[in-house]
C-alpha cells in the first residue's frame, strides 16, 4: 500500500482533468508533462479538458488485478476527447451489450477503487454514455 | 567493432516449477550454456529480469546469481525493460563483446512467477504499463492487448478466427518442443470456447504464467572458430522505445518501437524482411504476433491476420514464425523470453531444430517486446 502522497499529487489531473498545452506547438498532454513529446518545448500552460469524447476501443475485464477483485467484470475503454488526446478509464452506467466504438461519452468524477479495509478511497474519472 | 557470435546456449524445461528457487533455475540453465560452449570461465554477465522484486521479493539478483553460479567477483548487471529484459541482456552483452571490453559474456534471463497468486502476478505484470494512468483504472495486460485487438479487428477486418489460428500454429510448433510448458496442440474451436479473460481475448489467446530461465554465451567470432564450433553471428541489433501508455499512441494498432528497432537491425545486418528464414516474435497475446509481423515488414499493414490464415508463418510456410511454440506454448517467464528466442534461432541455424527444423535456415531474427509495445529489441543472426 502506498502512502497518501502518491495519491494526492495526482489530484489536479484525476479530479479536475488538468492538462498541459504546449505553448510552442499546441499539443495537449494528459497527464501533464514537463517537456513536450512532439516538439521538446518546455513552455506549457495549464488547461482543463472538456471531458467529452468518443470511445476508440474497449474491453471487459474478467480477470482483474487484486485491487479490483470486487468489481469484475467491468468495462475499460480508450476514449478520444475533443482536444484530440486519448484517456484510459472504466466505462460505467452502460450495459456491456450496448458498448460500441464511436459511442459518445463524458468524463465523470467517480470512486475508482479502495486500498483495502483501512486504506484510502481512490477517486478519479470514469466514462459514462452521453 | 568486433564480430560477435553465440558460442553456447542453455535452457531447461519451463513450467510451474514449485520445487525450484529462482537462483537454482538460473544456475542450472547457465551451467548448461557453459557446457554447451565448452568453457568454464566467463568475463561478465548480464541478466534480464522484469520483476524479481514483485514476484519473489528479491532485488539485487545480479550478485545473487554470480554468487550461486560460483563466478564471483566477475561483474554482473541485471537489466530491465519489462518483458523485453532478456533481449536487452543480449544487446548489452553484444555491445560489451563487440567493443572489446570483455571476451566471454554470459547473457541470461530469469523469472520465477509462481511464488505469488494469480491476481498478484497480474498486478506485477501490470506494472509494465503506466501504473498511474492505466493500472489505476483497472486495466490489465490482457486488457491492453484486447483494446489493440478490438481496434485491429475493426480497422482491418481481422477476424476472431485468425487470432485463434495464431494460438493453433504456435501450440502445434510447441508440441514439437520438449522444453515447452504446454507442448500440446489446440484447435480453433478449443481457443474460441476457452474462458474469456478480456473481450475479445480468451485464455488460449494469452501466454501463460511460467517459471524459467535461459542463457547464452557470447564471444568474438574468432574464438568460436578456434574451438571449431558452429559460427552463429549476431549481425544486427536494434532497440527502440515508445510511449508506455497505449493511449498516447496515434494508432494503437501500430507498434512503432518494433518498426524502429527492426529498421535498425535490418540496416546493421544489411538484410530485408524477405531475407529472414526463421523468426521468433513476442506473441504474449495472439494479436501481438499479428501486429509484430506488420511492424517488421514481414507483411503489409493490416495483413497480419491473413499471414497466419494463409500459412505464411507456419512451420512449412515461407517465413516460419515461432517454431519454438512462441510465448504461447513454450511459456513466458517474462525476463527469460528474449534469451529463449535466441536459443531457438541458434538451434535452427545450427540445424538442431529436431522435428521443428526449418530447412536450410541461414538467417534468423528475434523480436522481444516490453509492455504494450513501449520497448522492443530486434536481433538478426546469421550462420557463417
Amino acid at each position: 500500500m502506498s502512502l497518501p502522497s502518491r495519491y494526492w499529487r495526482e489530484i489536479p489531473q484525476r479530479y479536475r482533468l488538468e492538462a498541459y498545452k504546449c505553448q510552442n506547438c499546441g499539443a495537449v498532454h494528459f497527464p501533464p508533462r514537463l517537456v513536450c513529446s512532439k516538439c521538446q518545448s518546455r513552455k506549457m500552460e495549464k488547461i482543463r479538458l472538456s471531458g467529452r469524447g468518443q470511445i476508440v476501443s474497449f474491453t471487459i475485464i474478467r480477470v482483474p488485478p487484486h485491487q479490483f477483485e470486487d468489481q469484475a467484470p467491468y468495462a475499460v475503454g480508450l476514449a478520444e476527447l475533443e482536444e484530440g488526446i486519448k484517456l484510459t478509464a472504466q466505462i460505467v452506467d452502460c450495459p456491456f451489450e450496448e458498448l460500441k466504438t464511436g459511442m459518445k461519452v463524458k468524463v465523470e468524477f467517480r470512486k475508482v477503487f479502495q486500498q483495502g479495509e483501512s486504506g484510502i478511497l481512490c477517486y478519479g474519472y470514469k466514462f459514462v454514455p452521453e | 567493432m568486433r564480430d560477435v557470435a553465440v558460442m553456447g546456449v542453455g535452457m531447461t524445461k519451463w513450467g510451474e516449477l514449485w520445487e525450484k528457487s529462482l537462483r537454482n533455475i538460473f544456475v542450472e540453465t547457465a551451467l548448461q550454456a557453459l557446457d554447451d560452449a565448452g568453457i568454464d570461465k566467463i568475463d561478465s554477465m548480464h541478466v534480464g529480469s522484469m520483476s524479481s522484486g514483485l514476484f519473489v521479493g528479491q532485488e539485487h539478483i545480479a550478485s545473487l546469481l554470480t554468487d550461486y553460479l560460483g563466478v564471483n567477483p566477475i561483474p554482473c548487471s541485471r537489466v530491465e525493460t519489462a518483458c523485453a529484459s532478456g533481449g536487452l541482456a543480449l544487446r548489452t552483452g553484444f555491445m560489451e563483446v563487440a567493443c572489446g571490453m570483455s571476451d566471454v559474456v554470459l547473457v541470461g534471463g530469469i523469472e520465477k512467477m509462481t511464488d505469488v497468486s494469480g491476481s498478484e502476478a497480474t498486478y506485477a505484470l501490470g506494472s509494465a504499463a503506466d501504473q498511474e494512468y492505466e493500472g489505476y483504472h483497472g486495466i490489465t495486460f490482457p486488457g491492453l492487448y484486447a483494446l489493440i485487438a478490438k481496434a485491429h479487428m475493426e480497422k482491418y477486418n481481422t477476424t476472431r478466427e485468425q487470432l485463434a489460428q495464431v494460438a493453433v500454429k504456435n501450440h502445434s510448433n510447441g508440441s514439437l518442443n520438449p522444453l515447452a510448458q504446454f507442448p500440446f496442440k489446440v484447435t480453433v474451436d478449443k481457443v474460441l470456447n476457452s474462458v474469456m479473460i478480456a473481450d475479445p481475448l480468451r485464455i488460449l489467446d494469452c501466454s501463460p504464467i511460467t517459471d524459467g530461465a535461459a542463457a547464452a554465451i557470447l564471444c568474438p567470432v574468432d574464438m568460436v572458430k578456434q574451438k571449431g564450433k558452429p559460427v552463429i553471428k549476431v549481425t544486427g541489433s536494434g532497440h527502440a522505445t515508445d510511449s508506455i501508455a497505449l493511449a498516447h499512441r496515434d494508432d494503437i494498432t501500430w507498434l512503432e518501437a518494433t518498426y524502429q528497432a527492426g529498421k535498425k537491425a535490418y540496416g546493421m545486418a544489411d538484410k530485408k524482411p524477405q531475407d529472414i528464414d526463421v523468426l521468433e516474435v513476442h506473441d504474449c497475446f495472439t494479436i501481438a504476433e499479428i501486429c509484430v509481423l506488420e511492424a517488421l515488414g514481414i507483411v503489409e499493414k493490416g495483413k497480419g491476420g491473413e499471414a497466419v490464415e494463409k500459412g505464411l508463418s507456419s512451420l512449412d510456410g515461407k517465413i516460419p514464425v515461432n517454431t519454438s511454440g512462441g510465448l504461447k506454448a513454450k511459456g513466458h517467464p517474462v525476463g527469460a523470453t528474449g534469451i529463449a528466442q535466441v536459443i531457438e534461432i541458434v538451434k535452427q541455424l545450427r540445424g538442431e531444430g529436431e522435428k521443428r527444423q526449418v530447412k536450410d535456415a541461414r538467417v534468423g531474427m528475434t523480436q522481444n517486446m516490453g509492455g504494450s509495445g513501449g520497448s522492443t529489441l530486434v536481433h538478426i543472426f546469421e550462420k557463417e
